[in-house]
């Protein structure tokens, strides 16, 4: 994978990471405002990032594929293959 | 239901191949602590929880084990992609390779195929829940006991963060237990007598 390309998916990697560890926090503590508001701002930049990447790699979900022919969702790399990175 | 992202919770980018690593690594795929048992454990108990705070926090984390899986069948596969069978047999994976070739199986690092037994799923939230804190606490034991395995810093960075991991997990389930057992303790008032009662009569 080129140095770009993985760069800009490491950075989506991150963004994702932050909603992931933040939402179990505000599962046990679900009135916490602080914590709201940083996951608001978390999420939006990890939209923006994800939203980079898509533009310019393909799609991260079905969702995402938009058209194309071949179908976009199959190529790869796939996360495990050695080449994803 | 769930919806597949086309990437890693934790990159996984590993140079060297290095199958006696892999044996030992696959116990979290498929081992009695394993990713797989955690992940089926919470997806499991999620549908007797009380609060809706237990409940939440046994779907996410839950999800986020099936992550956990997909990292460590990851690096089970780049640990031992092309590398040929005599040397997976000198490392230990003869039996492995006999029966599964290069493919990913859920087993432990003895070899044992992965069972529905390393998991309970009680119904009382109370048992449930201190299952799920003791089952946290084996997979960080766990990990660092692979780390202690591992001399390759492409193995020891992604183990290291599913070992901390494990460790956020535990305080939410403490969190999940405290607030669980606030609602059990408070009064209780009955409009119907409880079907419970009803069969002592």
């Amino acid at each position: 994978m080129d140095e770009n390309r993985e760069k800009l998916l490491r950075e989506v990697m991150a963004a994702d990471f932050t909603l992931i560890d933040l939402n179990l926090y505000l599962d046990t503590h679900p009135t916490d405002q602080r914590a709201i508001l940083l996951f608001i701002t978390s999420a939006q930049r990890a939209k923006m990032l994800r939203d980079q990447y898509e533009r310019l790699y393909g799609p991260l979900t079905v969702m995402s594929s938009g058209m194309g022919c071949p179908w976009p969702w199959i190529q790869s790399p796939w996360p495990w293959e050695k080449t994803s990175l | 239901m769930w919806i597949y992202d086309k990437k890693l919770e934790y990159p996984v980018k590993i140079k060297n191949c290095n199958p006696k690593m892999a044996k030992y690594i696959i116990t979290q795929y498929g081992g009695p602590d394993g990713e797989l048992a955690a992940s089926l454990r919470y997806l499991s108990q999620r549908f007797s929880m009380p609060t809706e705070e237990a409940r939440s926090i046994l779907n996410d984390i839950g999800t986020e084990e099936l992550a956990h899986l997909e990292i460590v069948g990851t690096m089970v596969h780049q640990l031992t992609k092309g590398v040929p069978a005599d040397v997976l047999e000198k490392n230990g994976l003869g039996a492995y390779y006999a029966d599964h070739d290069h493919a990913i199986y859920p087993i432990s690092a003895a070899g044992n195929p992965w069972t529905a037994e390393y998991i309970q799923s009680k119904g009382d939230p109370i048992a449930d829940l201190y299952e799920d804190l003791a089952a946290e606490q084996k997979a960080r034991a766990t990990y660092e006991n692979l780390i202690n395995l591992a001399d390759d810093p492409d193995v020891i960075e992604p183990l290291k963060f599913l070992r901390a991991r494990e460790i956020v997990h535990f305080q939410r389930f403490g969190e999940a237990l405290r607030i669980v057992e606030d609602k059990l303790a408070q009064k209780k008032f009955f409009i119907t007598k409880p079907e419970f009662l009803k069969k002592r009569e």
